[in-house]
């Protein structure tokens, strides 16, 4: 720390170069932190996986049904512990705008099967109890300011009912949460039963079927015999772990991580150019008092200190404005986006991944020019001066 | 004046220049007693910097052993000069070599970032070098904001901070005019007198040798004395 005035006095030598080269940091570490919200919230469902719920869905396309009957089945195969379903409704609120994922499920079987979903008890049962009754995750409810009680439309942009209207009416019962720490549970759910009894068509099926495997049953196995139960079947499956298929959802949208990898690689790539070139400019112009230092008794070893955490002060600068504006960003991005991108979020390993960055970009940007300091021969500087 | 503060002996330094060997300094014996005041001139290329550099640990003769203050230096890696340097040598450039970007008081304190006294204690011997060379009043100035005498007067402080026995000016005059020069030669005479300091300095200026008490002419590597005091 009795170095840092030194430092901080020698970083801001140049103050429009030093200026300039903090701004490309910070326009960097932004970015960074913007799309790592954004990947986060891509991979979302991977990260949340859980490692022992499988899915089922149909062979060809999770958009092909899969038949009720199949449902018994799965729950019959060993190494299953529980089984229960979900479906795709595809519906929005008001304005097609308002779109957000509604699934009609088995209330109880469902919510069992996700422990992490937070409901209030009587609040499930009255969503048992009632055909038309729905519950939605608190986003949702604080975003359109829905309430227990309220009687919420929903238009249909797959499924119309059997009396050929797109609107379906259901009651708020319940609202729940999740542990989750980014708060990602903005879906409906509502009863299957009124689903299926009040769809036009496809009656008696399913959009995939959702699993637990048993206590010390191996998952592995337990997708190969479901998927083997229904070969050569009209209905092929494919068994996959929640993981898998959160990935293979995402990547619906193109290969997100890989998109953001080399945006950011680019970002970065220039990035150490310009800061690179900074501290070769800043050592180059002070051959002759590096010299002096080292006159004076400052090590070898000291002089690469110096001139290294200069360049990582430049970094940290930069990076942590950057970082920082970014983070409110997020919090920005995910209030406006939280419904049709759920689980923006800047998580604490991205924030640590970044600070890493800045302390590894400073240290590359700066170790060519500090060896350089390190190697002076006093005489030869000297001489030159 | 008494005991030896430094010692040569058969010191030589020859340089590669590319196939050609350049002998600057031959094989000089040179003993410089605490407390001496000694002024080296010669003409340029007669080996008067080689000598002093060699003094400070800065470069390591070809031949021959360099003792100071009882610290054989040919003998010394490049860290344990760099610290030996750091409470042994005050060194005093032409140009003053100060940094820029630090004031005068921060300037002065550099030396004393390389022990372990505190920030307080830090700026307490700042304070009394900057005091003894007549600075304090300009402790917050850039060296910028300094005349040219006052930024040697500054350099001296920083020599000086951490109470080296051996001064080392090259050329401490050089850039200064008849006035400055005096008044920075006196202070010098004031470290040796008064503060017990040995000092060497390099001069091409006869008037500035006569503030020493000998004058050492070094001429094609060799040393020939001229007692003035």
């Amino acid at each position: 720390m009795k170095y840092f005035r030194l430092i901080w006095k020698n970083a801001w030598r140049k103050k429009i170069r030093t200026s300039l080269t903090i701004l490309s940091v910070f326009v960097a570490f932004l970015l960074f932190a913007l799309l790592s919200a954004i990947g986060y919230a891509f991979r979302g469902g991977v990260d949340v996986a859980d490692a022992e719920r499988l899915i089922v869905i149909h062979k060809i396309s999770l958009i092909n049904p899969l038949p009720m009957s199949y449902m018994n089945r799965i729950a019959a195969t060993e190494g299953v512990d529980s089984v229960t379903h979900g479906s795709w409704f595809g519906g929005y609120y008001q304005d097609p705008r308002n779109h957000f994922g509604q699934f009609p499920v088995d209330p109880q079987a469902y919510f069992d099967m996700y422990p992490e979903f937070d409901i209030p008890e009587e609040q499930l049962e009255a969503f048992k109890r009632n055909r038309t009754g729905a519950v939605v995750g608190q986003e949702i409810a604080k975003k359109y300011g829905w309430k227990v009680g309220d009687r919420i439309p929903i238009q249909a942009t797959i499924w119309s009912r059997i009396d050929g209207s797109r609107t379906w009416e259901f009651d708020l019962e319940g609202i729940f949460s999740t542990d989750d720490p980014r708060g990602s549970s903005p879906i409906m759910l509502f009863q299957y039963d009124y689903f299926e009894e009040a769809r036009a068509f496809g009656k008696g099926t399913a959009g995939w079927y959702i699993l637990r495997v048993a206590n010390g049953a191996n998952p592995v196995d337990v997708a190969n015999a479901i998927d083997l139960q229904f070969a050569n079947s009209p209905n092929e499956t494919e068994t996959s772990t929640e993981a898998a298929f959160s990935q293979s959802f995402a990547k619906q949208f193109g290969n997100i991580a890989l998109i953001v990898t080399l945006v950011l690689g680019a970002v970065f790539f220039t990035l150490l150019l310009v800061s690179g070139n900074t501290m070769s400019q800043s050592v180059r112009e002070r051959i002759s008092e590096i010299a002096v230092l080292k006159t004076l008794g400052f090590g070898d070893r000291t002089v690469l200190g110096i001139v290294l955490s200069e360049s990582i002060l430049i970094m940290l600068i930069g990076g942590l404005l950057g970082l920082g504006l970014g983070w409110l960003g997020v919090q920005g991005l995910a209030k406006e986006m939280g419904t049709f991108l759920p689980g923006v979020f800047l998580s604490p390993v991205a924030i640590a991944t970044g600070i890493a960055m800045m302390i590894g970009t400073g240290l590359l940007a700066g170790i060519f020019p500090a060896l350089k300091a390190m190697r002076l021969s006093i005489i030869d500087a000297l001489a030159r001066a | 004046m008494s005991d030896v503060l430094a010692r040569l002996e058969g010191v030589s330094r020859i340089y590669q220049k590319g196939k050609e060997k350049v002998e600057v300094l031959h094989a000089l014996d040179l003993e410089i007693p605490d407390g001496d005041f000694v002024a080296i001139m010669g003409p340029s290329g007669s080996g008067k910097t080689t000598l002093l550099n060699l003094l400070g640990g800065l470069d390591k003769p070809t031949a021959g052993t360099i003792t100071v203050g009882g610290s054989e230096l040919s003998s010394m890696s490049n860290s344990q000069l760099s610290r030996w340097r750091s409470t042994n040598i005050g060194f005093i450039f032409q140009f003053y070599n100060l940094l820029p970007v630090l004031t005068a008081h921060r300037n002065v304190e550099l030396p004393l970032l390389l022990t372990d006294f505190g920030g307080k204690e830090r700026a307490r011997r700042a304070s009394i070098a900057l005091d003894i060379v007549g600075l304090a009043d300009r402790a917050n100035h850039y060296p910028r904001e300094l005349s040219g005498g006052q930024e040697q007067r500054v350099a001296i402080a920083r020599a000086i901070v951490s109470d080296p026995p051996l001064l080392l000016c090259d050329e401490p005059t050089g850039d200064l005019d008849r006035d400055m020069s005096d008044e920075i030669l006196r202070l010098l005479q004031v470290l040796n007198r008064d503060h017990g300091k040995t000092i060497v300095m390099v001069t091409h200026d006869a008037q500035a040798a006569e503030f020493a008490k000998r004058t050492l002419h070094c001429d094609k590597g060799t040393l020939e004395a001229k007692e003035t005091a």
